[in-house]
């Protein structure tokens, strides 16, 4: 997805816009000029001018608004990008009502038969490559990865 | 010498040596997998270093990246893909070899150069790293706050297509890194009433977003047909290397000089390298006729340059905190969890841990030898492994890795977050190396600012009255506006040839 130069100057310039709103209410170190909003705000005008920078260039070049790249035209290409966002989604919002084992083997099972892995392959290799994760980070590297809904095994 | 033997007994203990070993094997194969980078092996090595002792964390980073550095030939000899960036300039002359039944003289050349570049790296580094940290124990705010303005400028202005979106995407990173409370008025900054952001965007699940969900999903919509392997086989990688040696020992040692040189340069690494390196030995080279029809000498000099910049890269980040590439940004993020901060105080109060790094890099580049052996012995096996399988499961690891840091679900929401912007920021052509030296140098360039300015009670003059301090000030001014003079030159010559 290739956004017009113009496009991404013209977001860049309201982000730095909003940062400069923001630091207004910054407070200042007691007794000193200077304080907490210098650094972001000198950074916030810089972004400003690279912005108008990029929106002049933009114009000059008058290419189309947005670009899809070749693989935004092909509907598999895009089923894998946003599987991969939705699988973690997924992970964010389930990991903790299904526990780690269940959900990473559901996203690799999900992912495995998007890519084309048989089925014979994906399920013995999903579940095998979840154990030899959560032994690696549960029992050597003592992270407490969720349960979920399993009872504790061990 | 009592320093020297702490440091040898740190690192000839067996736990660290198995984690050298563990770390090599693993560098060996994430460089030998198309699509898979060095840094993205660094990224995913940096939840497992968390729960490590300082120097074994350090130690798998450097033997992991070295190796990956070397390995990533393996697949452009033999497949013509390069298994890491820092490969692509030799890889169409590496697989003219392979076509021309030379595969293991390209593979071997590989292999050994990496090794004795690697070396001539450490051995730099070795010597001029204690020295330069004597002189940096002067430095005050000043020569900081330009020392960093000097990375940060070389970052965006060597080697970027587009010095404008480079630009941005440093200041992007300097803005993340101004996110939450570590800041002179302890002012919570930008947190949008997030708790986990109030100490700042935790470095890791960001790097492990930017450099291996980003790369994830370049795979996912990755286009081109699956390769097939070519089934080469491969004698004695290491006949007739002595030969070479001393028949190319000023391409070796010109490729090991540029590439130390272009490592200690911060913001550009081992890509550049080899890119540079490469270019150098055609236009020096007897026969640069030669060069692209599977001839050794150019992947003599970069193969040595691309290894001699990971040593190299070190030198200012160990002596200054300022990272000489991404690779090596990764690391001072490790150094500072690690409690181990990088900068002069760590020669005076941590020597022996110093040393220790010096010790694992002679001994990566030397293990690099029969384990880089193996793995081309190995490779049509390696290379075989299906991708389609490998990146879900990494994808499940980055989701851990970044979990495992603050045992919150909130990192693996990062990793998302900076993953699918790097991805949309490199599809539109904004770099995202400088925004991670953006995102790591932050916090100490508005320190050393803030210092300064407080210091000098508002007077810029200050900034340029130290002769260090202004010297490095000149450096980085001439930095700065090097391409709008050129630019300017150049549109006045225009401008002249039209008028005559």
């Amino acid at each position: 997805m290739k956004l017009n130069d113009t496009v991404w100057g013209g977001l860049l310039l309201a982000l730095s816009l909003a940062i400069l709103w923001n630091i207004r209410t910054f407070p200042q170190i007691p007794g000193q000029s200077i304080g907490p909003a210098a650094f972001p705000g000198l950074l916030a005008v810089a972004l400003a001018g690279c912005a108008i920078a990029l929106i002049v260039r933009g114009l000059r070049a008058e290419h189309a608004r947005l670009v899809f790249g070749d693989w935004m035209r092909s509907r598999h290409h895009v089923g894998n990008f946003l599987l991969t966002v939705a699988v973690l989604l997924f992970y964010i919002f389930a990991a903790d009502v299904l526990g780690f084992l269940v959900t990473a083997t559901l996203i690799l099972l999900a992912m495995f038969l998007k890519l084309g892995v048989r089925v014979k392959v994906a399920l013995p290799v999903a579940i095998g490559a979840v154990f030899f994760i959560h032994i690696v980070f549960y029992k050597l590297l003592r992270v407490s990865l969720p349960w979920g809904i399993l009872p504790i095994l061990y | 010498m009592d320093v020297y033997l702490q440091a040898i007994k740190l690192v000839f203990d067996p736990y660290v040596l198995t984690v050298i070993l563990v770390s090599a094997i693993y560098g060996l194969f994430v460089g030998c997998i198309p699509g898979l980078t060095a840094t993205m092996a660094t990224a995913l090595l940096v939840p497992i270093t968390f729960f490590m002792p300082p120097v074994p964390a350090v130690a798998a980073i450097v033997t992991a990246t070295a190796m990956a550095i070397f390995s990533g030939d393996i697949p452009g000899a033999l497949l013509r893909i390069p298994g890491t960036p820092a490969s692509a300039a030799y890889t169409d002359e590496a697989y003219a070899m392979t076509l021309k039944g030379q595969a293991e003289v390209a593979l071997g050349a590989g292999l050994w150069f990496s090794a004795i570049g690697g070396l001539f790296g450490t051995l730099v580094m070795i010597f001029m790293a204690p020295s330069l940290a004597e002189i940096a124990l002067n430095f005050s705010s000043f020569e900081y706050f330009w020392l960093v303005l000097l990375g940060l400028a070389g970052a965006v202005f060597i080697g970027s297509a587009s010095i404008l979106k480079a630009s941005i995407s440093l200041l992007l990173g300097l803005l993340i890194a101004s996110i939450g409370l570590e800041n002179p008025g302890g002012y919570p900054r930008f947190t949008f009433g997030i708790n986990e952001l109030l100490s700042g965007v935790n470095l890791i699940p960001m790097m492990v977003g930017m450099f291996a969900v980003s790369e994830l999903l370049r795979f996912m919509v990755d286009m081109k047909p699956a390769v097939r392997i070519a089934n080469a086989k491969l004698g004695n990688v290491f006949n007739g290397m002595w030969l070479l040696t001393i028949k190319y020992k000023w391409s070796l040692l010109r490729g090991s000089v540029l590439g130390t040189i272009i490592g200690i340069q911060p913001g550009s690494g081992a890509d550049m390298a080899s890119w540079m390196s490469y270019a150098m030995s055609k236009r020096f080279s007897k026969e640069p006729e030669k060069f692209g029809t599977g001839h050794v000498e150019g992947i003599i000099e970069s193969g040595a340059a691309n290894n001699s910049s990971l040593a190299g890269a070190w030198i200012p980040a160990l002596v200054f905190g300022i990272p000489g590439d991404s690779i090596t940004a990764i690391a001072i993020g490790v150094l500072y969890i690690k409690g181990l901060n990088p900068g002069p105080m760590i020669f005076v109060n941590n020597p022996q841990s110093v040393y220790a790094i010096f010790l694992v890099f002679i001994l990566a580049n030397l293990i690099m030898l029969p384990l880089g052996w193996a793995t081309i012995k190995a490779a049509n096996n390696v290379l075989r492994v299906p991708r389609n399988i490998l990146m879900p499961i990494i994808l499940v690891f980055c989701i851990v890795g970044a979990f495992a840091i603050n045992n919150s679900m909130f990192g693996v929401g990062l990793i998302l977050f900076f993953g699918v912007l790097a991805f949309i920021l490199e599809e539109n052509g904004f770099p995202t190396a400088p925004a991670i030296l953006g995102v790591v140098l932050g916090t100490m360039l508005e320190e050393n600012f803030i210092t300064s300015m407080i210091k000098s009670d508002g007077s810029p003059a200050v900034f340029f009255t130290r002769p260090i301090a202004g010297g490095l000030a000149v450096a980085t001014i001439v930095i700065l506006f090097w391409p709008v003079g050129a630019w300017a030159v150049r549109r006045l010559r225009r401008r002249a040839a039209q008028s005559a």
